[in-house]
């Protein structure tokens, strides 16, 4: 249990003084959500059928962003060797790092992206469900994309790896959670699409964790 | 607690090349055993081997204590300690903040920490960023990590070869008492290390 809050709380530190780290994350979401009305017209009428949609997309981007040196730093720099010989197996200390993804960079982005929807023209009343779809699309997609950065490791050109890896996967969440925001502000039964999004997120945090911890110990040997 | 490595006719590949085959190795507790050999011997791999990061092509690592075999992998997360090449640490990070942790993470207590910081003359430089300091200064934290936690087996790729003089003298002591104290060390070298011990010869 000491070893888990040690391990997240380094990870935590880590994650904020990282380069590609939260403000780069939402400054990506605010960058995306203020040129939006330029490509395509600032017509309200227009913006509004699209806010939605257009947040969520720059909310999943966002997150991918900052995904692609999670393992490789501590690769590189011989950490992922000690990490191994230390209390906690591979499975842990990649579901670790992926929760202190998922805090660092995730719950900032859940405040930013109603805020972003609304500036588009959503409208105020979907902005609890919007900040719960991208909290539990966040988690899915730190898991996700964890394991995708893990795999890439050691391989060169990796960057493009974990996009071709983790795009297929993120596409339930992006599905479920779109679906699920649209039908609210539609008037329909929302519910199902949230319950589906939160059932893919927590398969995610049960099954990536050992992908991750294979994938580094391939990257070891 | 580690108190005999055992390897028994090991092979190790690497890519298509076969390192070495056939490789006996019996540590006991208390001893120290030098790999020596050229570039590309496989001095590297045999110690990534006993850590675990290398699946032998043949033969086997076995860890015992004094009540019989332990199990592999509990044994290298309990009781062992690695120096690579590469240091792990964190150039944006304070020196104290990277000590803290990989010294706890290996099962150190606060006070321990700043007492091997002291012996290893570290600790004025635990509030300077890592980036700030020179290659024998992040070696000598590094070292300073080994005795923070005390492991038995200790696996040590060239410990010395940033070090200068007078460093090298004081983890010649400190590689002694840890023998003394019934430790075990697997060391990779190009320079006979200063606590002698026996030497294992790899060739290409």
């Amino acid at each position: 249990m000491t070893a888990l809050v040690l391990l997240l709380r380094r990870e935590l530190t880590l994650a904020w003084g990282r380069g590609g780290g939260p403000m780069l994350a939402l400054a990506f979401l605010a960058a995306a959500t203020a040129a939006l009305p330029l490509a395509i017209g600032p017509s309200p009428a227009r913006l509004a059928a699209v806010a939605v949609g257009a947040a969520w997309v720059s909310l999943v981007l966002a997150t991918l962003l900052s995904l692609d040196r999670l393992f490789e730093r501590d690769f590189e720099d011989g950490a992922l060797e000690l990490l191994a010989l230390g209390p906690l197996p591979f499975e842990a200390v990649g579901a670790v790092k992926c929760a202190a993804q998922w805090i660092a960079t995730g719950a900032p982005l859940a405040l930013g992206s109603p805020i972003a929807a609304i500036a588009l023209g959503a409208p105020l009343r979907a902005a609890p469900l919007i900040a719960a779809v991208a909290l539990a699309g966040g988690l899915a997609f730190a898991f996700v994309g964890g394991a995708g950065a893990a795999v890439a490791l050691a391989s060169r050109r990796g960057g493009v790896l974990i996009a071709v890896i983790v795009l297929p996967l993120a596409v339930p969440p992006i599905i479920f959670g779109g679906a699920s925001i649209w039908a609210f502000t539609a008037g329909l039964p929302w519910e199902t699409g949230l319950a589906l999004l939160g059932a893919y997120a927590l398969a995610a945090v049960a099954l990536t964790p050992f992908a991750m911890a294979a994938a580094c110990r391939n990257a070891l040997s | 607690m580690i108190r005999r490595l055992v390897l028994q006719s090991l092979g190790v590949q690497r890519g298509e090349r076969i390192l070495f085959e056939g490789l006996n190795l019996d540590l006991a507790a208390g001893e120290a055993v030098t790999l020596t050999g050229p570039n590309g011997a496989g001095k590297t791999s045999l110690l990534r081997v006993v850590a675990g990061f290398i699946a032998p092509l043949r033969g086997s690592v076995c860890f015992e204590a004094a009540t019989g075999a332990l199990e592999p992998g509990e044994a290298r997360r309990a009781d062992c300690h690695f120096l690579g090449h590469q240091d792990g640490l964190k150039a944006a990070r304070t020196a104290r903040d990277e000590l803290v942790f990989w010294a706890r993470w290996t099962g150190s207590s606060p006070a321990g920490t700043i007492a091997a910081a002291e012996r290893l003359g570290v600790d004025r430089l635990l509030d300077l960023e890592v980036r700030q300091l020179s290659a024998g200064q992040r070696r000598r934290l590094v070292l300073a990590r080994l005795i923070a936690a005390p492991r038995s087996l200790w696996l040590l790729d060239e410990p010395l070869s940033p070090l200068d003089g007078a460093s090298r003298g004081l983890f010649g002591e400190i590689m002694a008492a840890h023998l003394e104290a019934g430790g075990l060390i697997l060391a990779a070298a190009h320079d006979p290390l200063p606590m002698g011990g026996r030497e294992l010869a790899l060739r290409r």
